[in-house]
């Protein structure tokens, strides 16, 4: 597959009055053609920095790139004047945000606002322009599109609105589509009609998406690779499989085993939670972010941050656990447990 | 098994209208009857604007009923005067859905949980001072926190700060509304068990209003489901996941997706159509008649009601039994 994005040893900061925020350390990883990548992380892990720095979206000061390349199709991002980015966002690179009610214009009819996007990039008529946003919101299934086109955003529902968020970071055919938590303002049954609407839309116009958000139910049904973040450092990725099934890590096996299952009643009816809180990234541990609230931490997880141990075919995950000379923990999720059982009974039969 | 229980709560023919305009209502809860029984969880689910935090508001009568009664240990609470009345809202408290605007940011955390000791008159000096103490302890917090102001503390320990406040006059029972929904995954989990130890420890019942049906599923006994301000069905927690009835319920529990790529990806979805209608003008019939993939002209003009079809399972769908075969 063909690599089009490249993030390399991203480091971001914050300068504020209290001091500077370490929201990205040391990020890397590679975007292909025609994938969803989910980047998954509580709030404060870093993962909105890291998918807002790819078009340079956090307000520049307080964000200061402190280190790294972000290379699209070899040029580097952080290199570009804020003139060079704005032909950048929304032509080669889209975006859809949260929460789809504050991140539209209230003053402007919506077909106004995906005509916008496509004349600031693209030297097209007015006319043709307005085909081309009337053919998008067909696209993304507004019924009335002709009626719609020309009503304001408060006329339209949640989900609505996501539609039209969506034409719109997709009007220029951009190569990439990031979207932060484009479901998690909506109801599930509209996350179901917009989960399934970005897949068709991606299959037709062949973009790579970068999906950001907490729902692990969303990932295991959208997403063929992820990356979970930590503290503002990736602490493991790999594919979806090799994540839930196989994960090496013991934060994503303390999210996994967090999160209830609609379909599977547990007994003793207690979640596992993972006790204590994210670390402060003022002052972020020297060590492993995730040291303070892991069960298996040694010594040597506090004094020194764990390099990419290789766990897998491009599975990667950050533990010292995966360490030739740590003692050997087995995944204790319950997703793992389950898949073994399986596994063993096809076996035997 | 519900029937020799002690009914807490009991709604009959709840109605709650907001007039938005000369003779135009938006019927948030159109006519709902149901029991809470004591010491139980009832989980309360449905889409955004189906009612479910009005209901949760006209029970503890924040909000007046247009219509209808709701009695807490046989008495009808509307009709209840002076002491009465100031002691049903001691009995019955609130934990609300988001921690940052529900913690008076001036007020100091013990006098956040000090106000209702203090309204209520149930102590005072150093007593009322060991109490919000132990209180703090008791949701995993510690005592130095009393002397701190809510923006010190992360979404989490705010909740708990809340869910502190709600304990501090000894409530039987608590409308949780959304109390996990504004926080981070691992930290739901922390406040979901924290709820049910509580429930253990003191024998508080819950009304849980949540949107996330498998948070639900946990906390629950029985979970009722609502769409647009009418109850669609209520059984136990296991039964109505397991064996749903309702074709709303069927296609809400199918869309979630599940986080087993392996499971999801075999599974098949029940995709609705279009939104949830607007409860101003709300369809004559059955509620989900436009959106359902079984309505026949039948569901368009009556609406069916809520009857107990199985033990302790009610449905409101005049086609329950063929949906159970065909979904």
């Amino acid at each position: 597959m063909k690599k089009i994005l490249e993030v390399k040893n991203l480091e971001v900061s914050f300068d504020t009055y209290a001091g500077e925020v370490q929201a990205v350390r040391d990020v890397s990883f590679d975007l292909y053609e025609g994938e969803t990548l989910a980047i998954v992380g509580e709030s404060g892990s870093g993962k909105s920095v890291t998918a807002k720095s790819l078009i340079r979206l956090n307000p520049e000061p307080p964000a200061r790139y402190k280190a790294g390349e972000i290379l699209l199709h070899g040029e580097n991002i952080l290199d570009k004047k804020e003139k060079e980015m704005q032909k950048i966002r929304g032509s080669k690179i889209g975006m859809i945000f949260q929460d789809p009610m504050t991140s539209l214009n209230p003053t402007m009819t919506v077909g106004k606002q995906i005509m916008e996007a496509l004349m600031k990039h693209q030297k097209v008529a007015k006319s043709e322009a307005r085909k081309v946003a009337l053919e998008m919101l067909r696209m993304v299934q507004i019924p009335n599109p002709e009626k719609r086109f020309d009503e304001y955003p408060h006329q339209f529902s949640g989900g609505m609105r996501q539609r039209v968020m969506i034409a719109i970071a997709l009007v220029c055919n951009p190569q990439i589509l990031i979207a932060d938590e484009p479901t998690t303002a909506l109801d599930v049954t509209i996350q179901a009609q917009i989960l399934d609407l970005m897949k068709n839309l991606q299959e037709k116009i062949k973009t790579s998406i970068i999906l950001i958000t907490h729902d692990l139910g969303v990932v295991a049904h959208s997403a063929q690779r992820i990356i979970v973040m930590y503290g503002g450092k990736i602490v493991e990725s790999g594919t979806t499989d090799q994540i839930f099934y196989k994960s090496r890590h013991p934060y994503t096996w303390g999210l996994l085993n967090s999160v209830p299952r609609l379909d599977i009643h547990k007994e003793d009816g207690r979640l596992d939670s993972i006790e204590g809180t994210p670390p402060d990234l003022f002052a972020p541990p020297q060590g492993c972010p995730f040291a303070d609230r892991c069960e298996y931490a040694m010594e040597i997880c506090r004094k020194k941050m764990p390099p990419q141990f290789e766990t897998g075919e491009n599975h990667h995950s950050a533990c010292w656990l995966n360490h030739e000379f740590a003692p050997k923990v087995e995944n204790p999720t319950q997703i793992a447990k389950k898949l073994q059982k399986e596994e063993v009974q096809m076996r035997e039969q | 098994m519900s029937n020799d229980r002690e009914v807490l709560i009991k709604v009959r023919n709840l109605k709650k209208y907001f007039n938005i305009d000369k003779n135009i209502y938006l019927k948030a809860v159109d006519d709902v009857s149901f029991n809470i029984y004591k010491g139980e969880t009832l989980g309360l689910v449905g889409e955004s604007g189906c009612g479910k935090s009005t209901i949760g508001r006209t029970i503890l009568n924040i909000y007046k009923a247009t219509s209808g009664t709701v009695e807490f240990k046989g008495k009808n609470i509307y009709e209840l005067k002076g002491k009465e009345a100031k002691e049903f809202t001691r009995k019955a408290q609130m934990i609300f859905q988001d921690p940052y605007a529900s913690l008076n940011p001036r007020m100091l955390v013990s006098n956040i949980i000090g106000e209702g000791i203090d309204i209520h008159k149930l102590l005072t000096g150093q007593a009322r001072m060991n109490r919000i103490h132990e209180l703090l302890e008791l949701v995993g917090l510690n005592k130095e926190h009393a002397n701190r102001f809510p923006h010190e503390f992360s979404g989490g320990q705010r909740q708990r700060i809340g869910i502190a406040r709600a304990l501090a006059v000894n409530p039987e029972f608590i409308v949780c509304d959304e109390p996990i929904s504004a926080l981070d995954v691992s930290i739901q989990a922390q406040v979901v068990n924290l709820l049910k130890d509580l429930q253990e420890k003191m024998g508080l019942t819950y009304l849980f209003i949540a949107h996330d049906l498998s948070m639900v599923r946990y906390i629950s006994d029985r979970v009722a489901v609502m769409y647009l301000g009418s109850m669609m069905e209520l059984a136990n927690s296991d039964e109505l996941y397991e064996n749903p009835l309702h074709p709303y319920t069927k296609a809400l529990l199918s869309a979630i997706p599940i986080p087993d790529p392996k499971v999801q990806r075999k599974r098949e979805r029940i995709v609705l159509q279009g939104d949830v209608p607007s409860p101003i003008n709300p369809p004559k019939g059955c509620k989900f008649a436009d959106r359902c993939p079984m309505a026949t002209e039948k569901c368009k003009n009556e609406r069916p009601k809520l009857e107990e079809v199985k033990e302790n399972h009610f449905v409101a769908c005049h086609y329950w039994k063929e949906a159970e075969k065909r979904i």
